[in-house]
């Protein structure tokens, strides 16, 4: 009887916990800090540097919220959560915000009660081959040999491509990524298939880094984003637009050298970014220099995507899709007005 | 003719091949034509595996230096793949050991760990005077010291939350409570188990065998996913403390099995010996029985507590960073992506020193306690 009871309190606290999680932006403040759930390591996207600070694109995306919400980026407590555990973190009010490289998909979206904020990367099946294969794009593999690893989503979408292309291919299966990346090293396959955020980190592990390419090809979609809540519009809103503010510095050309003699600009799009005309942050129940404080500390979205995972990193992503909308990407933010 | 008296010769030294190591060779290694090819095959496996271990380990390992630069270049010229990359655990070692705990209040933790040694040694060295008391105090002040010190919060410490904890430092806190509270309450339920009463006998049956029939890795994802959902909202439960929860429940079941062998190994004769001296339920076991059953199944106990300390490494499942667990997400930085065989080498070194000590202590405990009871 007891059970049953601890059952229908336990189903109770589930139904309505979707209502009930109404002030994440009260509970943040009152915390003074953000919770926030990320990978237990994912290089580029979240792992603790030496010094046990965490780092990478999924990272600077909770120091962003951080910012527009406290001031400050550095006031993030970080949650390490694997991937099993991700989604119940997030509904059980353990953290405020997930970061973790997750896909965004219909099933998702709609029967976890959670909602997207957005995308702060767009990943996708990519190839990596020896350079001295000479092989400038994908549509040239008509052949080749694949390694890929085993029982992944990757092998279809391999098999899709390559039927859709009217080209053959011989695929060799490893059951580990590193047992792949070794099956490639040994001249096993031409070419090794898998996300290409992996691809970039499968790379570096190679004896020689730059024997091997990432072709431009992008053949699954992969859209990582942060997750927040359903039922809280708030901070919905703050998590969606502190992502945006990301984007539209960088359209903007604002960075975390030149925001403050920026704050001068006679730009009205910049005085509105930065608060110092119209009433944003206070329509998102922020302050006004919620922006400003966003891109003084965490930077734009270059800046970011620079220093964690492309040219200025170990692992060289390519920008590609992730290049501003202007300049041949998708990364496209609404106007901010 | 004169009869000489008969005079000992002194002995004859033995033949070359029966002294020194000759002797030994013949007798160890080539005492049959089998164990002369095992011996054989032996070498040759040493002879294929060894040196490159040597190299890779020692010889042509990098050791200095604080970048990744300093394992991938000699002299500036890129240099691929020939030895270990240690720089990469001594980069990491603060963290290896601490997790995130931060630096400046290290100290809290250095203080238990020395208490702890002196503690420890005071229990093996011969001639120290109230060992019981030592052992008490190790047993139940201690942990409540080593608490509050490292956790702080009390006396004006400052607070280090269990999310900071990690390395070899969680470990051997989540190995150490499992180990101290598990065996306790294991012997509970092994009396349990034994007892005339039904209830206490059916509960304690129910409980062994149901957490004996999952594994732990079941009993620790359950208590990180599924136990915050039941819970009202806004109850934070510490996962440090859902773990140990975890942890206790399911040791104490497999304890509970070892002891009761122990018990099941006693002569009956011994139990209606006490009862013939008028002895109490509490006073024969306290007195006669367990003395003797515990003494018996040390190397059970030890068992336990070896796999016990290797499978608290599960608590990766709930985002616990133990000390394996760091090793893994240091080589997830991208500064540093492609060590992990030298990290997991590194973690096997020191699970491998942790287990054979504890080993080691259980032989000298059968060593000491050994009253002819062993046949």
């Amino acid at each position: 009887m007891k059970f049953i009871k601890l059952l229908l309190a336990a189903a109770f606290t589930v139904s309505a916990s979707a209502g009930a999680f109404a002030g994440t932006l009260e509970d943040v403040k009152g915390n003074g800090e953000l919770k926030c759930g990320v990978s237990t390591g994912l290089p580029g996207f979240s792992a603790p540097d030496k010094d046990g600070t965490w780092k990478g694109l999924d990272v600077d995306v909770c120091r962003a919220v951080a910012a527009a919400v406290l001031g400050d980026a550095g006031k993030v407590k970080f949650v390490p959560l694997t991937a099993k555990e991700r989604f119940t973190a997030l509904q059980s009010g353990e953290i405020d915000v997930l970061s973790r490289n997750t896909t965004w998909t219909v099933t998702r979206d709609s029967s976890l009660g959670l909602n997207f904020a957005g995308v702060n990367y767009y990943d996708g099946q990519g190839f990596l081959v020896k350079k001295n294969l000479g092989v400038k794009s994908a549509l040239e593999l008509d052949g080749a040999s694949v390694c890929i690893q085993a029982g992944t989503t990757t092998e279809l979408n391999l098999a899709d491509y390559f039927r859709g292309n009217k080209m053959q291919f011989k695929a060799i299966t490893y059951d580990t990524s590193d047992q792949t990346v070794k099956g490639f090293e040994a001249g096993r396959c031409d070419v090794l298939t898998s996300d290409q955020s992996q691809l970039y980190a499968l790379r570096i592990q190679l004896k020689d880094p730059n024997s091997a390419a990432v072709l431009p090809e992008v053949i699954s979609k992969e859209p990582l984003g942060p997750v927040v809540r359903q039922g809280d519009d708030v901070w919905f809103n703050i998590v969606k637009w502190s992502m945006f503010a990301l984007v539209i510095a960088e359209e903007k050309g604002l960075t975390s050298k030149n925001v403050d003699s920026m704050k001068k600009s006679s730009d009205p799009g910049i005085q509105r970014v930065l608060g110092t005309s119209g009433e944003v942050g206070k329509n998102l129940m922020l302050s006004s220099d919620w922006a400003y404080n966003i891109i003084k500390q965490v930077g734009n979205y270059g800046e970011a995507f620079e220093r964690n995972v492309g040219m200025s990193s170990a692992l060289k992503i390519a920008r590609g899709l992730n290049q501003l909308w202007t300049k041949g990407g998708i990364q496209y933010a609404p106007p901010m007005r | 003719m004169s009869t000489s008296e008969f005079q000992s010769q002194p002995d004859r030294p033995p033949p070359n091949f029966q002294t020194g190591w000759v002797k030994w060779f013949r007798d160890n290694l080539f005492s049959s034509p089998f164990n002369t090819f095992l011996t054989i095959v032996a070498v040759y496996l040493l002879y294929l595996t060894l040196p490159w271990i040597l190299q890779w380990a020692i010889f042509e390992a990098d050791w200095v230096g604080t970048t990744r630069e300093a394992c991938e270049t000699t002299d500036g010229q890129p240099r691929y793949g020939i030895g270990a990359c240690w720089v990469f655990i001594s980069v990491r070692f603060n963290q290896i050991i601490y997790g995130f705990y931060p630096p400046e209040l290290q100290w809290r933790p250095n203080i238990i760990a020395i208490l702890l040694i002196v503690l420890l040694t005071g229990l093996l060295l011969k001639g120290v005077k109230h060992k019981q008391w030592i052992g008490a105090f190790t047993l139940i002040g201690f942990p409540i010291i080593a608490g509050i010190l490292i956790h702080g919060g009390l006396f004006g410490l400052e607070v280090v939350d269990t999310d900071q904890w990690g390395g070899l430092m969680l470990t051997l806190i989540l190995s150490w409570v499992g180990i101290i509270a598990s065996l306790p309450i294991g012997t509970a339920l092994a009396l349990g188990r034994r007892s005339q009463m039904p209830i206490v006998r059916t509960c304690s049956i129910v409980y062994i065998e149901f957490w004996r029939g999952v594994p732990l890795i079941t009993v620790l994802f359950m208590a990180s996913v599924m136990l915050p959902l039941f819970l009202p909202e806004g109850t934070e439960f510490d996962k440090l403390i859902r773990c140990f929860i975890g942890i206790v429940l399911f040791q104490s079941a497999y304890m509970a099995e070892v002891v009761r062998g122990g018990l099941q190994a006693i002569p009956k004769g011994q139990y209606e010996a006490a009862d013939a001296l008028g002895l109490s339920y509490w006073e024969k076991m306290n007195l006669i029985v367990l003395p003797q059953a515990l003494k018996i199944v040390i190397p059970g106990i030890v068992n336990t507590f070896i796999a016990l300390f290797k499978d608290t490494t599960l608590v990766y499942i709930v985002g616990l960073i133990e000390m394996l667990h760091i090793l893994q997400i240091a080589g997830r930085d991208s500064e540093w992506i492609g060590f992990d065989t030298e990290g997991y080498v590194f973690a096997a070194l020191l699970f491998w020193i942790f287990c054979y000590s504890m080993s080691h202590y259980s032989q000298s405990l059968e060593k000491k306690l050994h009253t002819g009871h062993k046949r």
